[in-house]
């Protein structure tokens, strides 16, 4: 039915740029399918063993830029085994071979080998970015392939990963004709860094936006780069210890000074001493400030240092900046769309409710949150609620767990409640503190938009899972520990878990024979017992309840790199 | 701030009363909802419907008393039950949010999940629901009474290992991960640098015996006791574990784990050496601590018998030379 020639429809669909969109758009006829496939450029796979790259490089042959994840969510937190999983060489392999002509690379939660790196550096000459986020299995050898022979690297981002630093070398391999850098962050790796190549890297990347340092580069090496470098928009400092006699330090506050395009402030890996009024004139600019990575830097000093941020959207702090930093964020950062707190480890520096009810008070536009926090209040999350409905993300992890409304001694159930009831959009929720059956309730009856949940030692029955699978229709990640649901749970809605993408259940209810049943309903679900302890080795009771268990739909059945521990049923 | 930091009675009927005071003006828009005070108790409370209004009087209730009537409220709002859906008498609630169907209900007819849902609603299971609610607002329930144990639980508080590695000195409140599937590479916790320490504060130390090594950070510590402290603590688990599934038994972490000690004497079953920047291998303990930290490469815990022939008469007093030269 089309009244278009098909170059006209492909030059439609090009401005048609969201995977969801696209997905619609492929669904609409047969035509539309096969141009749309023929013209997507960017896919986005969510869970890699859902489907296999033969598949999608047979789908989508015109690929250029591919965003993979692997491990579940709470592979963060240690519930993974080390090698469950996740490789992505299988993936690049089969890249290779084919002849998508592959420019961009993002990882999440993957398992990435050095010869992994070194054939993805070697298998497409216009490969311009690799991005990493929560990765393993690599060393600065891969780093090195990676910088020697893509030759149009333009993005090279490595977030939260522990690397085995072998040598600092890494940083020389980019070959002298490399010049197109435009982002580099290298913040993460501990070890030593060629400070000198670093140097003579950064001066021939003219349009070089995003630099994120690590620990190992001095105050004096930051000068001199940032004099090379003044069109910076992302800045991380590394180590900022310093003598504030010494002519290092002045000539750095007098270089900061010209960064006017600074918009992005982060790191801070070292910071002696902790004053840091240098930043101070960035800070007018600046609209995303991450000092999570700082446990040097004092409340005080991170009250001042926010004063100056009138213009701040998202804001990465340790909780040591306490109810009253909190305050001050409010009353300064109005325009705040994004704000995390993180533990920093000091008892009597954590936040409480009281610094959250002044956020949303004080922050009309705030929509995504991550708090951690000693305590939680109903009558906070309720007012929170009212001030507020605007979240797409709530976070709260109150750090005692199953810890009740310390005021009224009363589970959390009404505050949550009132928080899904007054936001519309939310679409991910994390759940803490003292919850009963009741929450799931809510949750089920107003979150509709809801599609991932995360839920810790909560609730008293299966009837709370129930609600939940019953409730949010948008639902597509679920995630459980420490939770008494069981079988009936489980099974009651097994169609459920095809229109999700996965489900995670530890130290739960559920037994072997309730998952063999599910395994066996479904067919088209993976349904994985992650059995470290040995434990279920030699007994195959049906009765045995099962520590981990992981199901995700799929297209392509069971994995054939599970590892002993893992049994897909 | 309204008023958290009272105490809960107080504070809920404040914020009862702002919310009143919203929600009167809303009512007078709408035409004859003669339940709507149900209905500005219900956007704050999620309570019950209409009715019963001298029950429901804000400044009266309890809470527990809320929580009682409140769970009343949803199983008689039938929200897994088919009858209560022409039933608008008092039902306020679903009136007000009556563009948006209760997902269950609505989908009811195609999906049989629905009616087991409804099977859930049964007279008995309502008393049990009921019955139990009370309990729950007074008494912290048994099975949570079971799970809130003090003891520190792998993956608790959610953050990334990444993230409690940088932490400082405080960082021991974070309860490191106690997965021996650590990442081989996996650091301890570090103090912020008081003054620049080596460069690269980072050894690895292995054990004999342990397959896998870990790593310290010199500069959070400042004395060879205290890196006896760690030592043991990085090595206590993994060793037992290796006994352990040596010996082809069960493992009972409590009673296998014994503490490493007598690592900087030799009275121990395990003596702590390490490698200097010139390639020897040298005692731990000799020099003064800043010294050991500026030259040591790499440290190893090995079998105090092997080391016996390494006396420290003789390694000690030859390495003192080597410096006052």
């Amino acid at each position: 039915m089309n009244y278009f020639p098909d170059e006209v429809i492909e030059h439609v669909f090009d401005f048609v740029t969201s995977q969801k969109d696209r997905n619609a758009v492929s669904l609409v006829c047969k035509s539309w399918y096969k141009i749309e496939r023929l013209s997507r450029q960017s896919v986005f796979i969510g869970n890699c063993y859902a489907i296999s790259p033969e598949r999608v490089i047979g789908r989508f042959p015109g690929l250029k830029s591919l965003t993979l994840k692997g491990k579940p969510h709470f592979a963060d937190f240690n519930l993974l085994p080390y090698d469950w999983g996740g490789w992505v060489y299988p993936w690049v392999e089969a890249l290779a071979k084919s002849r998508v002509g592959l420019e961009e690379l993002r990882l999440k939660r993957m398992v990435v080998s050095d010869d992994c790196l070194e054939l993805l550096s070697r298998s497409f000459v216009n490969f311009k970015s690799l991005v990493l986020v929560s990765c393993e299995g690599f060393t600065t050898d891969g780093l090195a392939a990676i910088a020697a022979n893509c030759r149009y690297l333009r993005e090279l981002d490595l977030q939260e990963i522990e690397v085995d630093d072998n040598r600092g070398q890494w940083i020389s391999c980019f070959p002298d004709s490399c010049t197109s850098l435009v982002s580099l962050n290298f913040s993460c790796l501990k070890g030593e860094i060629n400070l000198t190549a670093l140097e003579r890297l950064v001066a021939r990347s003219p349009n070089l936006k995003s630099l994120r340092l690590n620990r190992a580069v001095p105050l004096d090496t930051l000068q001199k780069l940032l004099m090379r470098a003044p069109q910076l928009v992302d800045l991380g400092i590394g180590s900022f210890v310093y003598d504030p006699s010494s002519e290092a330090y002045i000539k750095l506050k007098a270089t900061l000074v010209k960064c006017k395009s600074i918009r992005s402030l982060s790191g801070f890996l070292e910071v002696v001493p902790c004053c840091l009024s240098a930043i101070h004139p960035v800070c007018q600019n600046l609209t995303s400030l991450n000092l999570s990575y700082a446990p040097g830097i004092h409340g005080n000093e991170l009250i001042k240092l926010i004063r100056f941020c009138r213009k701040l959207e998202r804001l990465w702090i340790l909780d040591s900046i306490g109810d009253r930093g909190l305050g001050v964020v409010a009353f300064t950062c109005k325009e705040l769309q994004e704000l995390r707190v993180f533990p920093s480890g000091v008892d009597n520096a954590a936040v409480t409710e009281e610094g959250l009810v002044a956020i949303s008070a004080g922050c009309p536009k705030l929509h995504s949150l991550l708090y951690f926090c000693q305590q939680m209040t109903n009558a906070a999350l309720i007012t929170v609620a009212k001030n507020n409905s605007n979240f797409t993300r709530f976070r709260l992890c109150i750090l005692d767990r199953e810890k009740p409304d310390p005021v009224t001694m009363q589970p959390l159930d009404e505050g949550f409640g009132a928080i899904v009831q007054s936001c519309k959009r939310l679409r991910r929720l994390s759940l803490s503190g003292l919850l009963t059956d009741q929450v799931f309730l809510y949750i089920g009856m107003y979150a509709e938009q809801l599609e991932m949940l995360s839920i810790a030692f909560a609730g008293n029955s299966d009837k709370g899972m129930l609600y939940v699978l019953n409730g949010c229709k948008k639902l597509r990640k679920l995630e459980i520990r420490d939770s008494p649901f069981g079988n009936t749970a489980l099974l009651t809605d097994v169609g459920k878990y095809e229109t999700m993408r996965s489900l995670w259940m530890s130290s739960c209810e559920v037994t072997l024979g309730g998952c063999q049943t599910l395994a066996k309903k479904m067919p088209r679900l993976n349904v994985e017992i992650i059995n470290e302890d040995d434990q279920m080795e030699f007994s195959l009771d049906d009765r045995q309840k099962v520590g981990k268990m992981y199901l995700y739909r799929t297209l392509v059945g069971p994995r054939k790199d599970a590892p002993d521990f893992v049994w897909t049923l | 701030m309204e008023g958290c930091s009272k105490t809960g009675e107080q504070a809920c009927p404040q914020l009862l009363d702002l919310m009143a005071k919203e929600r009167r003006e809303w009512r007078v828009m709408r035409d004859g909802e003669a339940s709507s005070s149900e209905e500005k108790k219900l956007e704050l409370r999620l309570g019950p419907p209409g009715g019963e209004d001298k029950r429901w009087s804000l400044k009266d209730s309890t809470n527990r008393e809320r929580d009682a009537h409140h769970h009343q409220y949803l199983l008689s709002l039938g929200y897994f039950s088919s009858t209560n859906n022409s039933n608008n008498n008092g039902f306020s609630f679903l009136h007000h949010h009556s563009s948006r169907s209760l997902p269950v209900m609505a989908k009811e007819s195609s999906q049989p999940c629905c009616t087991k849902v409804a099977d859930l609603q049964s007279p008995a299971e309502k008393k049990a629901f009921l019955s139990s609610a009370p309990a729950k607002n007074t008494a912290v329930p048994n099975s949570s009474q079971k799970r809130t144990a003090p003891a520190p639980v792998v993956g608790w508080p959610p953050i990334r290992s990444f993230r409690k590695n940088l932490a400082g000195a405080s960082a021991s409140k974070l309860p490191a991960s106690e997965s021996p599937n650590d990442v081989p590479s996996k650091t301890v916790n570090e103090k912020p640098a008081h003054e620049p320490g080596r460069k690269n504060p980072f050894v690895k130390i292995n054990m004999d015996g342990v397959p896998i090594g870990r790593k310290v950070d010199l500069n959070a510590y400042d004395s060879y006791e205290k890196l006896s402290a760690a030592v043991d603590e990085l090595f206590r688990g993994l060793l037992a574990a290796q006994r352990d599934s040596s010996a082809g038994g069960i493992v009972n972490k409590q009673e296998e784990e014994k503490a490493i000690t007598g690592v900087l004497d030799g009275s121990g079953e395990y003596t702590l050496v390490y490698e200097d920047n010139e390639g020897d291998r040298m005692l731990v303990g000799d020099v003064p601590w800043h010294m050991f930290v500026s030259t040591v490469k790499r440290l190893r815990l090995l079998k105090s018998s092997e080391v016996s022939a390494l006396s420290r008469e003789k390694f000690g007093n030859s390495r003192q030379d080597k410096i006052l030269a």
